[in-house]
């Protein structure tokens, strides 16, 4: 039985309009000039190299602490040292549980810095966030939340659009949901019991917003990715993937048992070479033809705030007939003209994409993702990812603060404000990266990105920055080795629509009164640039 | 000085004067040796294999243009798509599904914890503080403070130093598998564990031994078996770990683990042990703490207890507990814990709400159902029943011509007599191949003649369904 005649024959209530007026069979298509968005832009990237000296103290300050680090670990093996005690219950003459050099770093270099992550907020996650302070122990264990908080300006939240609020439309849809219409959750997987009308009326949507036929959405992002792509490609299949992809599509990639080959990040010329001896040489070994390849980017880089160059890789794809899989977490609501991603933002038509990926934690202020392709791969999934079949549903609240908020977005509810805080949020971005960008500070990413890493290269510089950071109530994401390069130490800050000009102007003059200190003007281009 | 400087010259005209001592087809014999090295290090540069030449550029591009992928996925797939049951009312004892009202005997609400309105009303209060999504992993401002209240009010329950919540139950066991076994260590598992196992073992790329469903003299086998093997080779025996994975109460076959016996293993063959309490959380033991407590064991003998708040406390995610030792590790290597946005905080509350209502009796309560519902279920004699008779997941299967399209209609004839049931879905990529069953699930909501006229009603439509001829001769 097609589906078409399926849902309707099922139950009436689809034939209605669903909430958002848009009846079912539009599907919610984009208007008039259909999928083919206009470019915004050509790619265009930076990246600059720290100075030497830069890189030289990053050297010995990690070097230092990796010292330390030993000679700490050699006073607790005898008895000196009663900081992280590595005793376990039981388990005499077990193998040590943890005995490798990750072990040591959290040990002897996280441990002491421990107190810059992992702050416990009181409130929404918005632009102001109140955080509880925190004691520590000695060597940061024991941890006490004390019940004294302070206000801190988020700038490390991925709440693009503005949608983490706890007043507005959204969250009064939620409750309402919660109330009257769907309740809690479900307790089944959608292949069972767990199928309900939210789930089918968010999938129509979302693949109206996509402009893609069909859609599928799952309780949470880091799944989506790990759970789906075995069902795409499997032994002897060739998956082409880059080397700074999130660790979900990578652990996606390794469950899927294809074969994987990792190329330079957003290096075309590297991903043609590779795509080109592929298919000459076929699969190790056996030497038959691969059976199919796919090539998994992002739209943009979590961490680099860069986007993939998808003219490029649409152009590739095409010659090399492989598939192509876009991570678009970061990059859906907050690109394009009309949030509709990194496609819009580069003017590529959808259909050229064969899976659009996304999650929902980020622009759209709650949890989830969604895989958005056509009829035949949905249909697929459907049956076989694993997410469908083996775990709960997306809960109906969840479900619908994305409604609510794709609506916005869509401007389908009728407030404009979807595409005013689009707008507010390009304008944001481009006026702290070109601020930023102007006094010297060495920023990764592209003009429109809102992940905006500040390179900061060595961790003790790091540490220093989220010091006074925080003592001067802002609330930065700070990030080093081992989730980057070791001298990639970096600071990021997520920009969002609800961040205000004024704001956004605190925080550039709050870094250059500490600039005397921190030293975090690294750019050398810069220095030229004024020199000339 | 001069003795030294001709001590120098000397040896350097001995090691010369060796070269001429060589006989000749040892030069030979060397050179040979060094161009052979020297062109397999060639031959892998170009990577072209056998043959000498390269391809040239148009050969290449006749490969390329040659070459033809399978589709993404086999086509047709939307065509042949199962209609899927689509709900409209909340999922709690009744069920509205494609319109019908219906009992229900399906969805793994077995506390009946979803729809208690003041669940609903910490949801919504949990909301209007936090709003719905937490925008960020747990290290970057994703912390909310009500999830270090629940993961300390879960380790007070189950009497730990320490618990971790993720914000999915399936990602839960299957990155705290990975997080601590690796490549080379060895994983000890029951053949039925669930999926998300399978998942996280693969995960860890660690070498897996699979014993048959339950059964521990299989285990010990192996166990013999991979301690020979470990005496031959002590050097890697020595830094190999060895864990044991397995499922308190079974998904797949409502089995019970024999946790005492496991855990006399552990000491005598030295593994860890993690237990999978998704189902039993919640079900098992006088408090509900699951399988330590129905065994009453020591909970430290057990490294680690993976559970799930999705089934007996109704909200959304996972959890996994134990010492601190062991579970602060997962908070920087768990890749599903790390590496994704933290739970709703609406969530969390409402798993903070549902846990004060575990009491004696709503566990008693549950457990006297599933008895009632099981020997109900065993006096039907068209059907087999898998399942403990403790377990609120009984699986049934027909005793002839057991398929899941018969299966698949029976639940529909079920529907249509407003009993919601629903057959057990597995994917075709299962390790080991799964007989197709109709997965009941009893509830606490239910009372004793709710559940003896469902069975009733299951065996009428069966009867039905069997031999449908004879429904028209009674009619008639
Ligand atoms: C590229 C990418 N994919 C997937 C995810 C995971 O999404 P979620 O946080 O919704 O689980 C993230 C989140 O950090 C991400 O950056």
């Amino acid at each position: 039985m097609p589906p078409e005649e399926r849902s309707s024959e099922a139950f009436d209530e689809t034939e209605e309009v669903f909430a958002n007026n848009l009846d079912s069979t539009t599907n919610g298509h984009l208007p008039v000039n259909e999928k083919v968005f206009e470019p915004e832009v050509e790619y265009d990237e930076t990246f600059e190299d720290p100075p030497f000296l830069s890189i030289m103290s990053a050297y010995l300050c990690l070097f230092l602490l990796v010292m330390f680090g030993h000679i700490r670990d050699l006073l607790r093996s005898w008895g000196f040292d009663k900081t992280m005690d590595t005793s376990e219950f039981g388990n005499k003459g077990f193998v040590p549980l943890y005995n490798d050099f990750e072990a040591f770093y959290t040990r002897n270099v996280y441990q002491r810095v421990l107190h810059y992550w992992c702050h416990p907020l009181a409130g929404v996650p918005g632009a102001n966030i109140e955080i509880w302070d925190r004691k520590f122990g000695s060597f940061n264990e024991n941890i006490r939340l004390q019940d004294t908080k302070r206000n801190y300006l988020n700038i490390g939240s991925y709440n693009y659009l503005g949608f983490a609020e706890n007043n507005g439309r959204c969250s009064e849809e939620t409750i309402k949901e919660i109330r009257s219409r769907l309740g809690t959750t479900t307790a089944s997987p959608r292949s069972e019991l767990g199928t309900l009308k939210i789930h089918e009326e968010l999938e129509n949507l979302i693949a109206g917003f996509l402009g893609k036929d069909a859609c599928l959405v799952f309780g949470m992002g880091f799944a989506t990715n790990s759970m789906n792509i075995a069902a795409l490609v499997d032994d002897g299949c060739l998956l082409i993937s880059d080397e700074l992809n999130h660790a979900s599509l990578i652990l996606g990639a390794r469950l899927s048992g294809a074969k994987i080959k990792v190329f330079r990040h957003n290096n075309m010329k590297h991903l043609e070479k590779i795509l080109k001896t592929s298919i000459v040489e076929g699969q190790p070994r056996t030497r038959r033809p691969w059976k199919k390849i796919l090539i998994v980017v992002e739209g943009i880089y979590s961490m680099e705030g860069t986007s993939c160059n998808l003219p490029k890789i649409v152009e590739l794809k095409k010659k090399y007939k492989a598939y192509l899989y876009v991570d678009e977490a970061h990059s859906v609501g907050a690109m394009g003209k009309t949030g509709r991603g990194i496609c819009e933002h580069y003017g590529v038509d959808p259909a050229d994409i064969d899976i659009l990926m996304g999650t929902f934690s980020k622009s759209f202020g709650a949890a989830g993702g969604y895989i958005a392709s056509n009829k035949d791969i949905v249909a697929h999934l459907r049956k076989e990812s694993h997410a469908q079949v083996y775990s709960s549903a997306m809960s109906p609240p969840v479900a619908r603060q994305i409604l609510a908020s794709t609506e916005a977005i869509m401007g389908v509810d009728g407030s404009g404000e979807g595409q005013r805080r689009i707008r507010q949020l390009k304008e944001n971005t481009r006026f702290f990266r070109t601020e930023l960008q102007k006094r010297g500070y060495i920023l990764y990413g592209e003009l429109d990105s809102p992940v905006v890493p500040l390179l900061i290269c060595s961790i003790a510089r790091l540490c220093a920055f989220a010091k006074t950071s925080l003592a001067n109530g802002l609330a930065p994401v700070v990030v080093g080795f081992p989730a980057t390069p070791i001298l990639g130490a970096r600071a990021r800050f997520c920009l969002s629509a609800s961040h205000t000009r004024e704001q956004l102007q605190w925080l550039i003059d709050l870094m250059e009164r500490c600039e005397p200190v921190l030293g975090l003007k690294l750019s050398s281009r810069h220095k030229q640039k004024a020199n000339s | 000085m001069d003795g030294s400087d001709y001590s120098w010259a000397a040896k350097a005209g001995d090691v010369f004067h060796s070269y001429y001592e060589i006989p000749f087809y040892h030069l030979i014999v060397e050179l040979a040796l060094v161009l052979f090295i020297i062109k397999i290090l060639m031959s892998k540069s170009t990577g072209s294999p056998g043959d000498e030449t390269p391809l040239t550029e148009k050969e290449m591009q006749k490969l390329i243009a040659e070459w033809t992928p399978e589709p993404l996925v086999p086509a047709g797939a939307a065509d042949t798509e199962p209609p899927v049951p689509v709900i409209t009312s909340k999922v709690g004892k009744y069920v509205t599904v494609n319109g019908k009202e219906c009992l229900n005997l399906a969805t793994m609400n077995f506390l009946g914890m979803i729809g208690k309105e003041e669940i609903e009303d910490a949801a919504v209060a949990s909301v209007q503080k936090y709003g719905v999504g937490s925008c960020g992993p747990r290290g970057f401002y994703g912390t909310i403070d009500v999830h270090l209240l629940l993961e300390e009010k879960l380790a007070k329950y189950m009497e730990c130093e320490e618990a971790i919540i993720y914000s999915y139950g399936f990602a839960t066991v299957a990155s705290a598998i990975p997080a601590y076994s690796k490549r080379g260590d060895i994983i000890f598992c029951d053949k039925e564990v669930c999926y998300a196992i399978q998942k996280g073992i693969l995960a860890s790329r660690s070498t897996v031994f699979y014993y048959n469903h339950n059964d521990l003299d299989h285990l010990v086998e192996l166990l013999e078996k991979q301690a020979v093997e470990d005496r031959k080779n002590p050097k890697k025996a020595r830094v190999t770990n060895r864990f044991l994975v397995t499922e308190g109460l079974f998904v797949n076959t409502g089995q019970i683990t024999n946790l005492p016996r496991l855990i006399e293993l552990k000491q005598k063959y030295k593994f860890r042990i993690f237990l999978d309490e998704s189902y039993s959380f919640g079900v098992l033991g006088e408090c509900g703490r699951g399988l330590t407590e129905y065994y009453n064991v020591d909970r430290r003998n057990v490294d680690m207890i993976v559970g799930s708040m999705e089934f007996s406390l109704g909200s959304v995610g996972g959890f996994a507990c134990g010492s601190s030792f062991v579970i602060r590790h997962q908070r920087l290597a768990g890749q599903g814990y790390v590496f994704s946005a933290s739970l709703p905080p609406l969530h969390a509350s409402m798993v903070i709400k549902a846990m004060d209502y575990f009491d004696k009796d709503l566990f008693s309560k549950l457990i006297n159902n599933c008895k009632i519902a099981h020997e109900a279920l065993e006096a039907i004699d068209t059907i087999t029943v898998t399942a403990d008779p403790l377990s609120p997941m009984k699986h049934i299967r027909l005793i002839e011509n057991n398929s899941e399209e018969a299966l698949r209609e029976i639940c529909n004839l079920a529907r249509d007599n407003n009993l919601a049931i629903t057959v057990a879905s597995y994917t075709s990529t299962e390790i080991f191949k799964k007989e197709p069953s109709i997965r009941l699930t009893v509830n606490t909501e239910l009372t004793e003649e709710e559940i003896c006229s469902s069975v009733k009603l299951i065996e009428e439509v069966i009867h039905q369904y069997t031999s449908p001829s004879q429904d028209i001769s009674e009619d008639s």
